[in-house]
């Protein structure tokens, strides 16, 4: 089981590498990747420097070109393909079946995952993928409980990646307009959700208030902790009662189920989090990386150490972890 | 924008009438399809296409009233569900996909498996945002494709001048969005219920959970595992536009009350029956949280356009 870590800029790569990563994934500077924020991904320089680092260590790098493309834009998106064909990346991670149609292609080598922006959730969506576009790895959506990842895994042909760690996708991932609802922007469009541009924050009477294309996403009291400004995770007021509708500000932490994602023939583990800081990277990198040896030397006697889930709320969005939709009550 | 003699001449988009997205009781659905075949639709999708634990009507009930829809010298399209994840969910895709006596709907990837090699309709949840898509899909067998309700006019125009002769381009042009798709039960979850004991409470809410702001405007409606918007998605205003255009058909979205004269709104507004400003008052009327159409001029959603403000 490969451990595939965020990198937002070289720094983080080298970090991912050092302590531990199989795989780094990054982004180009623009808005065909997930992860399209202001200072963050690779120019040329940092992606050959950072290439060479992961290689000469033998570490994979993965490129994600996971937006959809329109029209107008259409060429950046070939553009972006035809980079990494070039950089000899170890996979390019695609959602859009255009782009994907494009890449085998026009580079009938290249490795290709579909992108969790894909939203592939079933054996008929993977296998339709795998006919035509050859992806030889599949990220899947968070939505499906470890029952079903594991039935998925014994049905398709494709190796299956989920998400272990970060912040947590309450939709099906390439499926979620809701920022561009509000802001205009969103992941498909953008490479963003809830983009930064759009968010305000304002001191009132009331509360302190978050806006995200003018729109009251969350409300708190004074001295309250404020949260990653993303819309799902908002309180809002449903029959007369304030509340989170969606989802708490949690993310997602699959430490104390690695042995039934190792049981389940899962091929790989992403951790999220491009725009996270270097020391986000390091620390859960390295927490992962000893929790994966520690489960594949001995799985029956795996149980996640105490400092282990230290170090991981330290860095956690929000106060609290979830095992999120691996665990079927949550939904 | 200037009108050349080609464009002048494209013939009025054709309305069809969208699944029902809601749990509504069986003689509720009955009687609304009933009313619908007098309505001055070409184009009926029928179907559930959120909830599989939805079964008030099964496959072969919708069969049934596709039967009666062609009856009335209407097309009947099936449509599928949105998120497949389960294999039950899956095997009633497969059946469905089979029947080939209606042109199917496909909302989710894994529908495309199935449906590859006949004719089909793309829904606006599987993601056709470029002409490649487009044209890989049509090699596919796609006859005709709602445009991802969060794209506008100017993809709207760039596919339509790519597409291949005889594709069609449907527009959701009418209703609460359909925007996001998850593993959870919203509406449940709000109730303080698990998903597995849901007790269909989304039938409660015959257009949706309300979620308002904390200032107290209306946001978000809540249907199950789909979150749609509370503002109503409409088209009237920019109803010349798309018609130039050459957009084949306009969906009208059900909704509890109203469908019907929503859809003879449209109807009268594309002959020139009745002016927009007549059409629009008459809409803002009947939509639950007021009306909204940003996505078409590339705003946020939840805007209104310059036209739409104008009338």
């Amino acid at each position: 089981m490969e451990l595939v870590c965020p990198a937002g800029n070289l720094p983080s790569l080298k970090a991912a590498v050092d302590n531990g990563a199989d795989a780094v994934y990054i982004g180009f500077r623009d808005d065909t990747n997930a992860r399209h924020f202001a200072g963050l991904n690779f120019g040329e320089k940092q992606i050959r420097e950072g290439l060479k680092y992961a290689r000469d260590r033998k570490v994979k790098v993965f490129v994600a070109v996971n937006t959809y493309a329109q029209p107008s834009g259409w060429s950046r998106w070939t553009a972006a393909v035809d980079r990494a064909a070039d950089l000899a990346v170890d996979a390019l991670i695609l959602a859009d079946m255009g782009v994907l149609d494009y890449a085998a292609e026009r580079h009938p080598n290249l490795n290709l995952h579909l992108s969790v922006q894909g939203s592939a959730t079933n054996p008929a969506a993977i296998g339709f993928m795998h006919r035509h576009f050859g992806i030889r790895r599949v990220v899947v959506p968070r939505v499906l409980s470890l029952a079903q990842v594991a039935n998925l895994i014994e049905n398709v042909e494709v190796p299956v990646e989920i998400f272990g760690f970060g912040s947590l996708c309450v939709m099906v991932e390439g499926r979620c307009l809701l920022s561009s609802y509000a802001s205009g922007q969103s992941p498909n469009t953008y490479g963003a959700c809830s983009p930064a541009a759009h968010v305000e924050w304002r001191d009132t009477p009331q509360g302190q208030e978050t806006r995200l294309g003018g729109v009251l996403i969350e409300r708190r009291g004074h001295g309250e902790p404020a949260g990653y400004p993303t819309l799902c995770k908002g309180r809002f007021s449903v029959e007369g009662e304030i509340r989170h509708a969606i989802e708490e500000p949690t993310s997602l932490n699959t430490l104390d189920i690695l042995p039934g994602i190792l049981a389940a023939g899962v091929s790989a583990i992403k951790l999220e989090g491009r725009q996270r800081s270097t020391r986000y990277v390091s620390q859960v990198t390295g927490v992962w990386r000893e929790a994966i040896d520690a489960c594949k030397r001995n799985p029956q006697a795996f149980r996640a150490k105490e400092s282990w889930h230290q170090t991981l709320a330290q860095v956690s969005e929000g106060a609290q972890t979830t095992i999120g939709p691996y665990h079927r009550p949550w939904h | 924008m200037t009108m050349d003699s080609t464009q002048s001449q494209s013939p009025r988009p054709r309305l069809s009438l969208g699944p029902i997205l809601y749990h509504w009781p069986r003689e509720q659905v009955l009687d609304f399809y009933a009313e619908m075949l007098e309505t001055p639709v070409d184009v009926i999708y029928l179907g559930e296409t959120v909830c599989s634990k939805r079964r008030l009507l099964r496959p072969e009930d919708y069969w049934e009233l596709a039967e009666r829809v062609a009856a009335a010298g209407k097309q009947a399209v099936i449509s599928t569900l949105a998120l497949i994840e389960s294999d039950g969910e899956l095997k009633t895709l497969k059946r469905i996909c089979a029947d080939e006596r209606f042109l199917v709907e496909a909302n989710d990837l894994g529908a495309l498996d199935f449906l590859e090699g006949r004719p089909f309709v793309a829904g606006h949840s599987i993601n056709l945002y470029n002409q490649r898509t487009l044209a890989f899909l049509v090699a596919r067998g796609l006859k005709r494709w709602v445009l991802p309700v969060e794209l506008g006019r100017e993809t709207a125009a760039d596919l339509l001048a790519a597409r291949a002769d005889g594709v069609e381009c449907e527009l959701f042009a009418f209703g609460r969005l359909p925007l996001a798709y998850s593993a959870r039960c919203f509406t449940a979850y709000n109730r303080d219920l698990p998903k597995d004991d849901c007790r269909f409470c989304c039938a409660d809410y015959p257009d949706g959970l309300l979620v308002a702001t904390q200032d107290g405007e209306p946001f978000l409606a809540l249907n199950g595992i789909q979150t749609q918007s509370a503002g109503t998605h409409n088209l009237l205003p920019s109803l010349q536009e798309v018609t130039r255009m050459g957009v084949d058909l306009l969906r009208i979205s059900p909704q509890s009350q109203n469908t019907a004269g929503i859809i003879d709104v449209f109807a009268a507004c594309l002959t020139g029956d009745m002016d927009l400003a007549t059409g629009m008052s008459k809409l803002r009327d009947w939509t639950p949280s007021g009306l909204c159409d940003g996505y078409w001029t590339g705003q946020a959603g939840i805007a209104n356009s310059p036209m739409e403000r104008r009338l």
